[in-house]
């Protein structure tokens, strides 16, 4: 209440314990009058300054360590309009995630808000044009709580009778099939998949005009259901179903912009997962190349996205993207792929413990360890658990298993990288001579080079098989001729983009000197 | 709610299966749904004893076992797991431990398979063999196991080789006598193999070339620019 009188607001950052959610600041009323009102008129710029600066700042004023005032509250400034309640709703369980912990009730009625708002926007009633920042948002967030949700109720040990009768009482909240299924349905509902496909033949228009409607439609629909293919990958990497995840993100041409690009929390969660699900699928090549480009982009953006509230979470996967990137580079030592700019972050972040890392001993093991766990997701185990005595925490389960599945792949791969060492310094050397300096027998030579060689050749997911290996070899009969891969530079690509640029050039010329 | 959507998929799902889908279409149209369940059960009996095979489908399976724990059958799994070993090389069997929990990953035929698919990946075929011999009972029961590792082996031995002594081929693929004379005949017959008379060594088989066990093949197709690539800007040229 103690802001209820208080006619300066800069004060009360400071909310004590009596949070009074029918309480209404006056900057409040005037954000949802005006959030209401720019919505209403589509004013998509207006939109969106009130939702990434205004909605932020007035939380650090006010809410700081407390909810927003309850949607009842807010309702008959906004002519109780169904929908702007379910948004308004959205952002207050996103601010209460954020800032403070939510309660199991908490977790289950925006569960019930969710499901409300899919439900409207896949009932075809939703006229609006939001910012792709806001729907990202909302699908980054409905994942994060589900994953948070999960993570939650595995800790058994500590729940209480009452919050076991309601877990049991709501057994459909963020049930892992309500879920997918609701990510899947946005995802067809959209008809997204069609439309890029149309948009390849130019029959559609989606990416050009960033995903919005500018003949009078809605863009909420189609651009959910574009990045619920995102959030199905994200959930896919949760459950350790990498193969289905990449499978649901094949629509989405990632050598390309697209509109994933325009929202930098999208194009960092896309990479991430793509790029950690093909590490886990052994396609090296493929994970440094994703990781190199983001790193890159982030390396040269940073500086724009300082004061955007996305700002630590950008910074934090950064990181991680790091660690992956030297767990890669460590299994596949093709550093060549990696930009000058990037490598010399990596060195000063890892150069130390990936020299470490190549000698498989102990104490490599543990840096694996200890990278993995740092950058992988949380994972989760989707099931729920059995409510009867004795209660176990298995929130760590998920996790355990593919940590060590990940650590069984690096102990088959040990032996490689002494293989490697010779390989570098001769062009041929015969079987035995090498079997000598290996101190292994001839035979188990043979297995090693044959090891060597299925571990350094990826298969993609259509069986074909192409070589990650920098150093290659071939045996005839009992000599081993080394072969280096020379980088093949890709000249085509820097043509055509300065075959581009010169005609923007000229384009622009001619403008000019039309103005004269 | 979500009941309810998964209410409206199996509603759907019924009709599907009246107008008798396949399995794979079943899948597409409705992959995060519990009643397809025996169907996808079926499905991996019917890819064992048809000698086919579905990642995609198995791995759905495999996903719906996670979600519901309870629904589970080890034999099944089994199934998919030894499936997934013949599909060597393509990672599927890591990918579908990856769904199965560690506690059903302790029992003894899966630590077995595990040692298998150890083996496999780690290229050792003469342990393999020997570990492959003393688990006959799980691994007879589907048809074309053997067939199946030994296209893998003589996969990863082709691209690794381009003259191998036919003792080391002999090794890797466990056959001998007769009938390796009538596997290495098939292959020349079919396969582009050669044979070379080595008087000292005997005899030398010699792979068809191919980009990794000729590293010069390779070059030619990197370079160049696709068409499709070239197309994307030609409407800013035109």
């Amino acid at each position: 209440m103690a802001g209820a009188t208080s006619y300066e607001p800069e004060q009360s950052g400071s909310v004590d314990a009596a949070y009074d959610p029918n309480y209404v600041p006056d900057s409040v009323k005037s954000f949802v009058v005006h959030m209401y009102r720019h919505i209403r008129e589509k004013n998509v710029y207006e939109i969106h300054q009130m939702y990434e600066t205004s909605f932020q700042s007035i939380s650090d004023r006010f809410f700081k360590d407390a909810p927003w005032p309850s949607v009842d509250a807010v309702a008959p400034y906004v002519d109780n309009d169904h929908v702007f309640c379910l948004l308004y709703r959205e952002m207050w369980f996103r601010h209460l995630y954020a800032r403070l912990s939510p309660t199991l009730k908490q977790r289950i009625d925006s569960w019930d808000n969710y499901c409300s708002l899919f439900q409207v926007v896949l009932h075809g009633v939703v006229n609006m044009q939001l910012p792709n920042q806001w729907l990202w948002d909302m699908v980054d967030e409905f994942v994060y709580q589900f994953q948070s949700f999960c993570q939650y109720r595995a800790k058994m040990k500590s729940k209480t009778e009452q919050e076991i009768a309601l877990l049991r009482q709501f057994d459909q909240a963020w049930n892992v099939y309500g879920v997918l299924n609701f990510l899947q349905a946005l995802v067809e509902k959209s008809t997204i998949i069609q439309i890029l496909e149309q948009e390849k033949e130019g029959l559609e228009q989606f990416t050009s005009t960033d995903g919005y409607d500018y003949s009078g439609g809605s863009n909420v629909l189609k651009v959910l259901g574009y990045f619920s293919m995102i959030g199905l990958l994200r959930v896919h990497c949760l459950l350790g179903d990498y193969h289905t995840g990449l499978k649901c993100l094949l629509p989405i041409d990632i050598s390309q912009q697209g509109v994933y690009t325009s929202v930098i929390g999208s194009h960092i969660t896309i990479i991430y997962h793509y790029g950690f699900a093909n590490l886990m699928l052994r396609r090296y090549v493929e994970a440094i190349r994703e990781f190199n480009k983001i790193l890159l982009y982030i390396f040269k953006t940073k500086q724009y996205h300082q004061k955007s509230p996305q700002f630590e979470q950008i910074l934090k996967k950064n990181e991680q993207m790091y660690a992956l990137l030297a767990v890669s580079l460590s299994l596949c030592p093709q550093v060549k792929l990696v930009d000058e700019a990037v490598n010399t972050q990596l060195r000063e972040k890892y150069g130390e413990k990936m020299s470490r890392m190549q000698r498989y001993d102990d104490e490599a093991f543990a840096l694996y360890d200890e990278l993995f766990s740092y950058a992988c997701p949380k994972f989760i185990t989707p099931s729920a658990p059995s409510y009867e005595e004795p209660l176990v925490n298995y929130n760590q389960d998920a996790y355990r298993l593919q940590l060590k599945l990940f650590l069984y792949e690096v102990k088959q791969q040990q032996l490689l990288s002494g293989v490697r060492t010779f390989l570098k310094v001769y062009s041929t050397i015969s079987l035995a001579k090498l079997a000598t300096y290996m101190e292994v027998e001839e035979p188990t030579l043979r297995t090693i080079l044959m090891s060597y060689k299925h571990k350094t050749h990826a298969v993609d997911s259509d069986g074909k098989i192409s070589s990650n290996a920098d150093l290659d070899f071939y045996i005839d009969d009992d000599m081993v001729h080394v072969v280096e891969s020379k980088p093949t530079k890709r000249y085509g690509d820097y043509f055509m983009r300065q075959i581009v640029k010169l005609e923007g050039l000229m384009t622009d010329i001619d403008r000019i000197k039309l103005d004269i | 709610m979500g009941r309810e959507i998964n209410n409206t998929m199996a509603s759907q799902n019924q009709q599907a299966s009246t107008t008798s889908y396949t399995v794979e279409q079943l899948i597409s149209v409705n992959p995060y749904n519990p009643d397809i369940l025996p169907d996808l059960e079926n499905y991996v009996n019917e890819q064992v004893s048809s000698e086919t095979y579905s990642l995609n489908a198995n791995l759905c399976l495999l996903r719906l076992y996670q979600f519901e724990p309870e629904r589970m059958s080890t034999q099944i799994v089994a199934r998919i797991l030894i499936k997934a070993l013949m599909a060597m090389p393509a990672p599927d069997f890591s990918l579908c431990l990856f769904l199965i929990p560690e506690r059903v990953q302790m029992e003894e035929q899966f630590k077995t398979l595990i040692v298998l698919s150890h083996y496999l990946e780690t290229a050792r075929f003469r342990q393999f063999w020997d570990e492959a011999t003393k688990n006959r009972h799980i691994l007879e029961a589907i048809p074309g196991f053997e067939q199946a590792i030994q296209v893998y082996a003589v996969h990863l031995l082709s691209l690794t080789y381009q003259k191998i002594p036919r003792s080391v081929l002999a090794e890797a693929i466990n056959i001998e006598g007769p009938s390796l004379e009538k596997f290495v005949q098939d292959h020349v017959d079919n396969s582009g193999w050669t044979i070379e008379k080595n008087l000292s060594k005997g005899q030398l088989i010699i792979f068809p070339q191919n980009e990794f066990n000729h590293p010069e093949l390779k070059k030619s197709s990197v370079d160049g620019v696709s068409l499709e690539h070239i197309t994307r800007i030609l409407p800013i040229i035109g």
